[in-house]
């Protein structure tokens, strides 16, 4: 007691240090104890508990999405693969198909330019067949009237 | 205790939410689940202490000996409180680090070192005066308002000394955090 008189302490005031404080060290001790066993230590395990839960569910989470979006991915590549061979396939018929037609034209063509050309040859021989035999027919026509000439004479 | 929290259980885990989160922010990650408890009956214990005085004027109560009102509002209470804080971060400092704790006292330059012991001795102080005086006083303020007028008027002050009581004992337990994480914390 006397050594706490520097506080200006008077019995019964203000800074009245007694037994008390250290009475209430031990109190708050053992309530720190009794705390713990019966709030801190259940509670945190219980709030612990969940948080990994929790914490675990969402990695699990985060661990499907990104397989989700690698399968996503892959699915597009393949669709996009599957794409342009079908573009490729389309093409290729389409080529083939121009193909077949200019053939088909080009032997059209050949053919009817051949057609053509026989019926030109066969028009020029005709034509000339036709003035031969005018010219023989002009001649014979010629010796006629020479002819008749002569006998009028 | 379930895993889907219900009634009572949403209380108290809001507390111990609370709680850690103040010892963690303070202590650090390391070393917080070791003093959460003691910050927690720290803080628990003030607090109920201060609003048990504050939320009805026992003081008006008189017995034959002795008084009724927040035990926080005796000096011997928060000095008690201060004491178990400084010999809770001098164990902190020492069973974490050794002897390496008192590199803390030469810590950034060896001029410090009075300072720091000085510390020692302000902290505890400042500690259970501040509770000691705040509590004290809003219990004695409130007292002679009621004496003096004893209608309405010592109401707001009744709410504020709510208020304080609240806030004191957050302090309290962010101090004591505090230091503790001083302690432990490493220097580089």
């Amino acid at each position: 007691m006397l050594a706490f008189n520097f506080f200006g302490a008077t019995e019964g005031g203000l800074f009245d240090i007694n037994a008390t404080l250290p009475l209430m060290a031990i109190q708050v001790v053992v309530l720190t104890y009794i705390l713990n066993s019966l709030f801190f230590k259940p509670v945190g395990n219980v709030v612990e508990k969940r948080e990994k839960f929790v914490s675990n569910n969402i990695m699990d989470a985060k661990n499907k999405l990104s397989e989700v979006e690698k399968l996503e991915a892959d699915l597009l590549s393949q669709l996009q693969s599957a794409r342009s061979e079908a573009q490729k396939i389309v093409s290729e018929a389409e080529n083939e198909s121009d193909k077949l037609y200019k053939e088909a034209l080009e032997l059209a063509n050949n053919e009817a330019n051949a057609s053509k050309e026989k019926a030109r040859l066969e028009i020029v021989n005709q034509t000339s067949s036709a003035r031969e035999q005018l010219f023989k027919q002009a001649d014979d026509l010629s010796e006629l009237i020479v002819n008749r000439l002569i006998l009028e004479k | 205790m379930e895993n889907d929290p219900k009634g009572l259980q949403n209380l108290l885990e809001f507390l111990w939410d609370y709680i850690r989160d103040l010892a963690r922010t303070q202590i650090g990650e390391k070393v917080y689940r070791d003093w959460m408890p003691f910050i927690g009956t720290l803080f628990l214990f003030v607090f109920v202490s201060n609003w048990g005085g504050a939320l009805i004027p026992w003081r008006l109560i008189k017995l034959p000996s002795g008084e009724l009102g927040a035990p926080t509002a005796d000096i011997n209470t928060t000095i008690a409180l201060a004491l178990l804080v400084s010999l809770s971060y001098f164990y902190a400092g020492l069973s974490n680090k050794g002897w390496r704790y008192f590199e803390y006292y030469v810590h950034p330059t060896p001029i410090m070192l009075p300072f720091k012991i000085l510390e020692d001795f302000t902290k505890p102080l400042s500690l259970s005066f501040r509770l000691f005086g705040n509590i004290l006083a809003d219990e004695l303020v409130v007292g002679v308002l009621v004496f003096l007028v004893p209608l309405v008027l010592p109401i707001p002050v009744m709410f504020l000394g709510l208020f304080t009581s609240a806030i004191q004992a957050l302090i309290f337990a962010t101090l004591a955090a505090y230091y503790i994480g001083e302690a432990v914390e490493e220097h580089h």
